[in-house]
């Protein structure tokens, strides 16, 4: 029987499932994720995560325990960091720390440490001690993630192209080469607005609320930091006068710095989360660069276990119709 | 020039000696306050932590007495704390405030950007002098450090309740007066002598209770909500598991002189529960709450500013650290809306707990 690897479809999974999935799969490991959320999952989560936590953490306890009993191992991997000098968020630090010493009946944890804060020469070591788990041998383990890495490349070249992550799996599902079929996912919208914050906010439907495709309905085109080339990101975010040393908190600065400069883009959403540490600064420091700009409307959402869709809807619907008569009174 | 920099609990008397030791003129902000509080939280995003919000609100007040320069730690993360200076100096350009800040913290390339800042503090003054700066400053937290061992171990013990704070009170007024390491001695062995006259039960036995949790707020009375003296009120031994001299060895220092000892052996308690380190104090937490088990302790109180990640991550594990140990915890999270009647109503209900357990009474389980 294969063994059944979990992935909890919460925090880095829109990041790395890809990855994460091809080279379990190279190596004969069946993958489960956990079920897309629900209020169920979201409930349990709450529960067992501590009141003072962020809405994603305690997502993320809901997720792992969604996949107890159907799975024989659960990736919770240690995301201490994945680019030189810069980490996650604390929260990622002691993640499985907090899962092991509050979940029961938990399956054996993978947990080893992804740590590149200040090399890269670690990495595999680490992938290499969780691809011996499932193969005893170590080329195995070698082409696995040189598959893997290959997929994930694919990926994101895809998100690059606009492509949003649930479609960008699906193409990647499909396997065929998708790019020229999807590259032209929004068509016919009279606005671009872009909607900054962390990938496990803005693409998990039920937590966003269907942000995305409430704006696609109102006729926005939308933009996410996922699609803004690294490059650009770095450039925009050496702006600070300091060096981010949250990797997420800079992917979002620069892009939101990158956005305000867009002529093309009518608007700027910032999505943050309950509690969260990093957006309290990221979020301060791209509103107050968008304020006194005072070229680009700015619409700031923190979203909690509960938050209202009457609210959302409400507010978004303000915000796109002040920007479409702004558009008018030009 | 006129420098300013952040409350917290006994520090400005140390920092105020070095830079006034090097002839800078200091501007101390008014003591934190509700004024204080409030004026920060306006000025600040609502999720920042609350040691972030009050540095804001004793910046404005640093400013309307005159300060134009900030001088302050920094980091490089992973707690918020690294990027504190980044966010309040774009929140106090948008105030219209034209403060220069000078920040303390690992350089990003070259030790010579450390040196350029202070530098910049210090003028042309020669590295001996700062140096004598820095022994006096070091000196007087020491010395601010053994008082509040005193004050902790008397107010659950003095006849007379209240001595040991006024005691207290002049000691350390007397070694923000001192000039020189040599009067800063005296100071001390004078509260010395007055702490020692003081009449108490030294036969009582206390219960004790050890403070483990985030640095700003276990060090900053006004942000605790007093939470040591209320304990010692209600006939509770305290000790604190972060002193004054270690936050400055590490922060104003950069951890030249040796690391502190306690801290290691705490890390290295936590492993079990917290297996790397999370940033700020979180597994410092865990691991003197293992440590104050061992030691003998009947309780353990966590102080956390809400938000903060570090401290999320050891209250998740704590419960089931008290569990394994056997030794109630409380954790206690403040935030610019906690009210000192609550908290007083939980350490009341908690110290309860504890004097039960401690006579053996059946049925108390955690
Ligand atoms: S980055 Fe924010 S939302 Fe994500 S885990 Fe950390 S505190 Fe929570």
């Amino acid at each position: 029987m294969k063994k059944r690897v979990g992935i909890p479809r919460a925090l880095l999974y829109y990041t790395y499932y890809p990855l994460w999935r091809e080279f379990f799969t190279s190596l004969g490991a069946e993958v489960v994720v956990s079920s897309p959320t629900t209020k169920g999952i979201l409930n349990q989560g709450v529960k067992k995560a501590v009141d003072e936590a962020c809405l994603p953490v305690k997502l993320y306890y809901g997720h792992v325990m969604d996949l107890i009993g159907k799975v024989d191992y659960l990736f919770l991997p240690r995301m201490v960091s994945v680019e030189a000098k810069t980490y996650i968020c604390p929260k990622f630090l002691g993640l499985p720390d907090m899962i092991r010493h509050n979940v029961d009946n938990l399956p054996t944890l993978i947990d080893v440490n992804i740590n590149r804060h200040k090399n890269d020469n670690q990495l595999y070591g680490a992938v290499y001690q969780v691809g011996k788990m499932f193969s005893a041998n170590p080329y195995n383990i070698y082409a696995a993630f040189n598959r893997a890495i290959k997929v994930q490349n694919r990926y994101e070249t895809l998100l690059q192209q606009g492509i949003l992550p649930f479609e960008a799996l699906s193409v990647l599902e499909r396997g065929d080469g998708g790019d020229k079929e999807t590259a032209t996912p929004q068509q016919g919208k009279d606005l671009t607005i872009a909607l900054v914050g962390h990938p496990y906010n803005i693409y998990d439907n039920y937590i966003s609320m269907n942000l995305i495709e409430k704006l696609k309905t109102m006729g926005a085109m939308v933009m996410t930091p996922e699609a803004v080339a690294p490059e650009v990101v770095e450039g925009e975010a050496n702006k600070l006068p300091k060096k981010m040393f949250w990797n997420m908190g800079k992917k979002m600065v620069g892009s939101a710095f990158h956005f305000l400069n867009r002529p093309d883009v009518d608007g700027i959403i910032h999505l943050a989360a309950f509690g969260c540490g990093p957006d309290s600064f990221t979020g301060e420091l791209v509103e107050r660069e968008v304020r006194r700009k005072k070229t680009v409307p700015f619409l700031n959402l923190t979203i909690d276990e509960h938050t209202g869709e009457a609210g959302i809807v409400t507010r978004l619907e303000a915000f796109v119709d002040m920007i479409r008569w702004k558009a008018v009174s030009q | 020039m006129k420098v300013t920099f952040p409350h917290m609990g006994n520090m400005y008397i140390c920092v105020k000696a070095l830079l006034e030791d090097m002839g800078v003129e200091v501007v101390v902000p008014p003591q934190t306050s509700k004024r204080t509080i409030s004026l920060g939280t306006r000025n600040s995003p609502e999720f920042a932590c609350l040691p972030m919000k009050v540095n804001i609100g004793n910046f404005i007040e640093a400013h309307e007495l005159g300060a134009d320069t900030i001088i302050m730690a920094g980091g490089v993360g992973p707690c918020r704390f690294g990027y504190y200076a980044q966010v309040q100096r774009e929140i106090l350009k948008d105030l219209g405030y034209d403060y220069k800040m000078v920040v303390l913290e690992p350089p990003e390339k070259h030790i010579s950007e450390l040196l350029g800042n202070i530098r910049y503090v210090t003028g042309n003054k020669s590295w001996f002098r700062v140096i004598k700066a820095l022994r006096l400053a070091w000196y007087k937290a020491r010395a601010l450090d053994e008082l509040e061992v005193w004050v902790h171990r008397l107010r659950p013990r003095e006849y007379q309740k209240g001595e040991a704070d006024r005691v207290y009170g002049q000691a350390i007024r007397d070694i923000d007066q001192a000039k020189s390491c040599r009067e800063v001695l005296g100071a001390a062995a004078k509260a010395g002598q007055k702490f020692g006259e003081i009449q108490a039960d030294w036969t009582k036995k206390c219960l004790k209770i050890g403070l483990v949790g985030e640095i700003f707020v276990v060090l900053e009375p006004f942000a605790n909500l007093n939470v040591e003296k209320h304990l010692g009120e209600l006939g509770v031994e305290v000790e604190r598991s972060i002193y004054l001299s270690e936050w400055i060895n590490e922060h104003l220092f950069m951890g030249l002189l040796r690391k502190v000892k306690s801290s290691k052996e705490a890390r290295k308690s936590a492993r079990p529960y917290i297996n790397h380190t999370v940033g700020g104090h979180g597994q410092d937490t865990i691991g003197h709450t293992v440590l104050y088990k061992q030691e003998g302790f009947d309780g353990v109180v966590q102080l956390a500013p809400f938000t903060c990640m570090p401290e999320i991550v050891a209250q998740s594990v704590l419960p089931k650290v008290s569990r394994d140990y056997n030794i109630p915890t409380l954790s206690l999270v403040v935030d610019e809306h906690a009210g000192e009647a609550g908290v007083m109503t939980r350490l009341e209900a908690f110290v309860d707990l504890l004097t039960r357990k401690a006579e053996g009474k059946e049925g108390v389980n955690l």
